[in-house]
């Protein structure tokens, strides 16, 4: 307990404060609780909609989207990173294509993903999976452009097979960077989801705040917030603790 | 035979926007620079042999070409009265950086040039030899940055010397040491090669390193390099510089070639 308190001690009252701010406020503007609910209201609406199922089941559809989509990413978009990163010339060609698809928001991509894959499942994966796509293939470039090169003449040196400098060098050498960009890369994941839901899908938490909205059920909406604000806040707390593995510490410690 | 032959060994950059690009990797017009210029040396074998010359005269270069990580532009290198053809297990270079992998314990680094023994405890004996050799007992599961920096550069000789190389290539082994770390690797270095007898080829900018350690030290001019001279130095180990009188004249006249005059 004390040591619970020591460590969330801060984020505990910064919580609580603006639990009361809010509850004071939704009092006093006058406006009806239809418009600006209170976390009391907000908690019973949660209650409501944890009972029923429908928070859990959205939450979960969520979580899938985004699982498969980020996957898929990482399956795709590490190994054409570390390719592009050891081979200058295909990187030459492949680079500037990578480098104007980034700045295109996922978002935009909704009328084509839409049109190509209907409606459905496939296109929010789509969606997650461009948005994890081009900053994991960027940052791996990176990583491997920034290994230090007298770990491949260690390499050559000791007659490392192709093979093993892919294992025993390059894998090892990029993890601290990698985990890094995959910790960003979810937290984006989170924040397109939510937004593929509302056009594309009859599930999910960003197809429950967008169904509230259209029912005026403003503590649903609150409710689906503040799910996609702590469900946001486990993830990053998850790749946080990888970054802490024995593998990857050596580059904080050896900096 | 002499173990190491260098003959007419040349190598030439290209100056492009302030970075040098190697002349033999593109065939390229625009202003050759001349790093080294035909440079002749005969190494035999267990010889310890020193490399000194003004910074930037291209020791390091002339070193990893040696070593089969460079290539020359012109001229042949002869090891055991073969031409190199890139580097080899056979010949290990000791970095003047860390050159150990920073993901690996001290046992794993040295692992790596033992992989290919299949016998896990003749190979488990060996590693356990070498970290012995080096008094890095107890400190097998530790990572490179949790050791100071003696204890680096000393596992990274044991990492070399387990895999009883041929040749033993240092590129400025105690650069980045404290005083005194230097002179303890050093002493240790000198105990190596006095019972290993491996030929060691290696660069310095340490004067007083080279005269105390080397079998015959050489001594590079400025860029383009040219051996300037080549001094046998046949005095009984432990040497000291300031009781020997030939030291001591040897070490003026180095200065004096690398355009120092007066040292106090």
């Amino acid at each position: 307990m004390k040591l619970l308190l020591s460590r969330y001690g801060y984020s505990i009252i910064s919580f609580a404060v603006i639990l009361t701010l809010w509850e004071v406020a939704s009092r006093l503007t006058g406006w009806s609780a239809q418009v600006f609910p209170g976390p009391s209201m907000v908690g019973q609406g949660a209650i409501e909609l944890i009972t029923s199922g429908k928070l859990i089941r959205d939450s979960v559809a969520s979580l899938y989207r985004v699982t498969v989509g980020f996957d898929l990413a990482v399956l795709i978009g590490i190994p054409l990173g570390i390719v592009l990163g050891r081979m200058v010339r295909l990187s030459k060609f492949i680079n500037p294509l990578i480098q104007f698809l980034r700045p295109i928001s996922p978002l935009a991509w909704i009328p084509l993903a839409m049109l190509w894959f209907g409606i459905g499942e496939k296109p929010a994966v789509f969606l997650i999976f461009l948005s994890c796509f081009f900053p994991l293939v960027t940052s791996t470039v990176i990583a491997v452009h920034s290994i230090k090169p007298i770990y491949f003449q260690v390499a050559s040196n000791f007659g490392f097979s192709r093979r093993e400098v892919l294992t025993k060098v390059i894998f090892p050498a990029i993890l601290p960077d990698i985990v890094t960009a995959l910790r960003m890369t979810i937290g984006i994941a989170w924040l397109v989801v939510v937004a593929a839901e509302m056009i594309a899908v009859q599930s999910g938490l960003g197809y429950l705040i967008l169904d509230s909205r259209n029912a005026l059920r403003m503590d649903y909406v609150m409710v689906g917030m503040t799910t996609i604000g702590i469900i946001g806040l486990m993830l990053d707390y998850i790749m946080r603790r990888f970054s802490e593995i024995d593998e990857i510490k050596w580059r904080k410690l050896s900096a | 035979m002499s173990k190491i032959k260098i003959e007419n060994l040349q190598k030439r950059y290209f100056e492009r926007r302030s970075r040098l690009r190697s002349a033999d990797d593109v065939p390229d017009s625009g202003k050759q620079i001349c790093v080294l210029d035909g440079i002749d040396l005969e190494i035999e074998e267990g010889e310890m042999v020193c490399i000194l010359g003004p910074s930037g005269a291209g020791k390091s270069t002339l070193l990893r070409i040696v070593a089969g990580h460079d290539n020359a532009s012109a001229g042949r290198i002869l090891i055991n009265n073969k031409e190199i053809n890139g580097p080899s297990q056979d010949n290990i270079f000791v970095y003047q950086q860390n050159g150990l992998l920073p993901w690996y314990s001290v046992w794993e680094n040295v692992e790596l040039g033992l992989r290919h023994i299949e016998d896990e405890e003749e190979k488990n004996n060996r590693i356990h030899e070498f970290i012995d050799i080096v008094e890095l007992t107890g400190f097998e599961y530790h990572y490179p940055h949790q050791l100071s920096g003696g204890m680096q550069r000393r596992a990274e000789l044991a990492r070399a010397l387990a895999v009883n190389p041929d040749i033993l290539f240092m590129d400025e082994p105690f650069t980045g040491l404290d005083y005194l770390t230097h002179l303890k690797i050093r002493e240790e270095v000198i105990n190596m090669h006095s019972y290993y007898q491996k030929t060691t080829l290696m660069v310095t900018h340490f004067i007083d390193d080279a005269l105390i350690m080397a079998d015959r030290i050489v001594v590079l001019g400025e860029r383009p390099a040219k051996v300037k001279m080549v001094e046998k130095l046949d005095y009984a180990r432990p040497r000291n510089i300031e009781t020997e009188r030939g030291l001591r004249e040897l070490r003026d006249q180095i200065f004096l070639m690398l355009g120092v005059s007066y040292v106090a």
